[in-house]
């Protein structure tokens, strides 16, 4: 059952979008974002709202796939819109019971609403388009100039990436553990959450030591294939820049003006 | 001097309390010498703890030894400015294969090592295609680590050793975990790279039928070597593999009982094929 698991949610298609280059989606994406909180006019939403329907019949994703990642935060969405609406102070649109609902807390509202909305298909569209690896790629290719400050980016890319591995083997061992305390006798079913968080140490500790176990493993491994860090090393897949990834700078450029502008001169 | 060679190896494990004085000591390896012509196969066998591992660590500059030396290509390991040459020249597989993959593709996993040596990204490419296909993983190089068997996962591992060109390959029991018919994959990889590349190759094993075809077997027990010779010469010896803990092959095994009972049979017999030639012979 854990292992049916999937990580990320990559979906596999064959288009400009998922061809890009890595970097630019990452950029892409923080932009968009951006872009979103800077706007406080509809004109600039129906810019934000083309540029992301623009992405999505580019990237050949079915719909659905991107409005799956809503669903987890409908409830954060529903307690922020009710919020705003009832709780901002101004002049009163209308009275119900106890309540009024300002002018401005329906339009801090529904900007919020379209703001989270916006975000979660925006980054959906990333993480649907990316596979796991190419976005540790390009991160890792992004924050190279933090290096200047020490931070060791390539270990954490490397650490991410190691991560990713061992993710569905770890899963697969719990499962094993689990199986294998069950048929001892163990529950991990009933009782209250207390007793259900106890059940799961011996569930949890064999579950550490065989993954510092692992670890020293690879370890040793990774030094017998000569790793020695992020110096001397090549890449086989090093990420460049292609035409068509100039090109969506330039439209991420032009859309982030066309923002500003809209949010100016309305 | 051949590619490995070791002069009296002495490597020694320090227990040490919570304190850190030290509670025991334990002679893991205990004055080996070993002499490895380039190109040969090599089989080491033993039982859990006779050191088999620890030796075949030394050969990698994983350990260093406690006494004695050990050469690699002339390089002597004890000598850090080596160090990389020698885990280039001397590749290591090891048990488990879920722990030695790193990547999350195939092709990138047989990319690693490579990619650490600094070999150009076209070459690593060419280097990640002959050796793919040397091990019969080719079609696989898209594939995700975790949905391969056993025996195409330690494939892979060798293909990522390989892709690094070193000169011998060291496989610590690579077969252990593996079933019967993952080990046979495994060993007839291993096979076709030497005989096909002309790789040294060091195989550490408890499996008797893995050795059949080495030019030259050691026995270890305790940290020493016990035995030494062709594996005809080892099987025949099969009160003496009893003693030391060993499995015979069922054949060789079935030939030395025939021989106990008064049928005439040569020595140390290795396959079906020999046995039923022989007994042929006594009809």
């Amino acid at each position: 059952m854990l292992r049916d698991i999937t990580l990320g949610q990559y979906y596999q298609a064959d288009s400009v979008i998922h061809k890009l280059d890595p970097r630019v989606k990452l950029v892409a994406t923080i932009t968009f974002i951006i872009s979103l909180f800077i706007v406080q006019n509809f004109v600039g939403y129906l810019i934000a709202a083309l540029f992301l329907v623009l992405a999505i019949k580019l990237s050949k994703v079915p719909f659905r796939f991107m409005v799956k990642g809503m669903k987890a935060i409908m409830f954060l969405l529903l307690v922020t819109v009710v919020f705003n609406l009832f709780l901002t102070p101004g002049e009163p649109l209308l009275t119900l019971w106890k309540f009024t609902i300002t002018k401005e807390g329906l339009r801090t509202a529904v900007f919020m609403a379209i703001r989270l909305t916006f975000l979660i298909i925006g980054s959906s569209v990333m993480t649907l388009t990316t596979t796991p690896n190419s976005l540790t790629d390009g991160m890792e290719k992004l924050m190279n100039p933090l290096k200047v400050f020490k931070v060791p980016v390539h270990e954490v890319a490397m650490m991410m990436s190691i991560a990713l591995r061992f993710i569905p083997i770890l899963l697969e061992e719990t499962d094993k553990i689990m199986k294998a305390q069950i048929a001892r006798g163990a529950d991990f079913e009933s009782g209250n959450l207390i007793k259900k968080a106890k059940s799961l140490v011996p569930l949890l500790v064999p579950l550490f030591i065989s993954a510092f176990r692992r670890a020293n493993d690879l370890a040793m491994a990774m030094e017998a294939r000569c790793y020695r860090g992020g110096e001397h090393r090549t890449k086989m897949k090093p990420l460049k820049y292609k035409r068509r990834d100039a090109a969506a700078y330039g439209i991420l450029v032009c859309y982030l003006a066309l923002c500003i502008t809209a949010n100016i001169l309305l | 001097m051949g590619i490995i060679k070791t002069d009296k190896l002495v490597f020694e494990y320090i227990r040490r309390d919570e304190e850190g004085n030290v509670e025991g000591i334990t002679r893991a390896v205990d004055e080996v010498d070993l002499d490895v012509k380039q190109g040969d196969f090599i089989a080491i066998l033993g039982h859990n703890g006779s050191g088999k591992s620890t030796l075949a660590k030394h050969i990698n500059a994983i350990l260093y030894p406690t006494e004695g030396t050990v050469w690699v290509d002339g390089m002597d390991t004890k000598e850090e400015k080596h160090l990389w040459d020698i885990r280039q020249n001397a590749g290591m597989v090891f048990q488990n294969p879920d722990n030695q993959i790193i990547g999350q593709v195939v092709e990138e996993d047989v990319g690693f090592g490579p990619e650490n040596m600094g070999v150009p990204t076209a070459e690593i490419w060419e280097r990640v295609e002959e050796s793919l296909k040397a091990v019969g993983m080719y079609e696989y190089r898209k594939h995700s680590p975790n949905k391969l068997s056993g025996g195409q996962k330690q494939r892979v591992s060798i293909a990522g050793v390989i892709a690094m060109h070193p000169k011998c390959i060291v496989l610590d029991e690579p077969t252990a975990m593996l079933d019967p018919n993952g080990r046979k994959e495994v060993i007839r990889a291993v096979r076709a790279l030497n005989a096909a590349e002309g790789i040294t190759v060091v195989l550490i094993t408890h499996y008797m039928e893995e050795i059949i075809n080495a030019d030259k077997v050691f026995v270890m027990d305790k940290g020493k070597i016990a035995m030494e010779g062709t594996p005809r010469e080892i099987f025949s010896q099969v009160e003496r593999l009893k003693e030391l803990r060993l499995d015979v092959p069922q054949v060789t095994l079935l030939a030395y009982e025939l021989q106990k009972s008064g049928i005439k049979l040569p020595d140390g017999i290795l396959t079906k094929e020999e046995l039923v030639q022989e007994l042929l012979k006594n009809r």
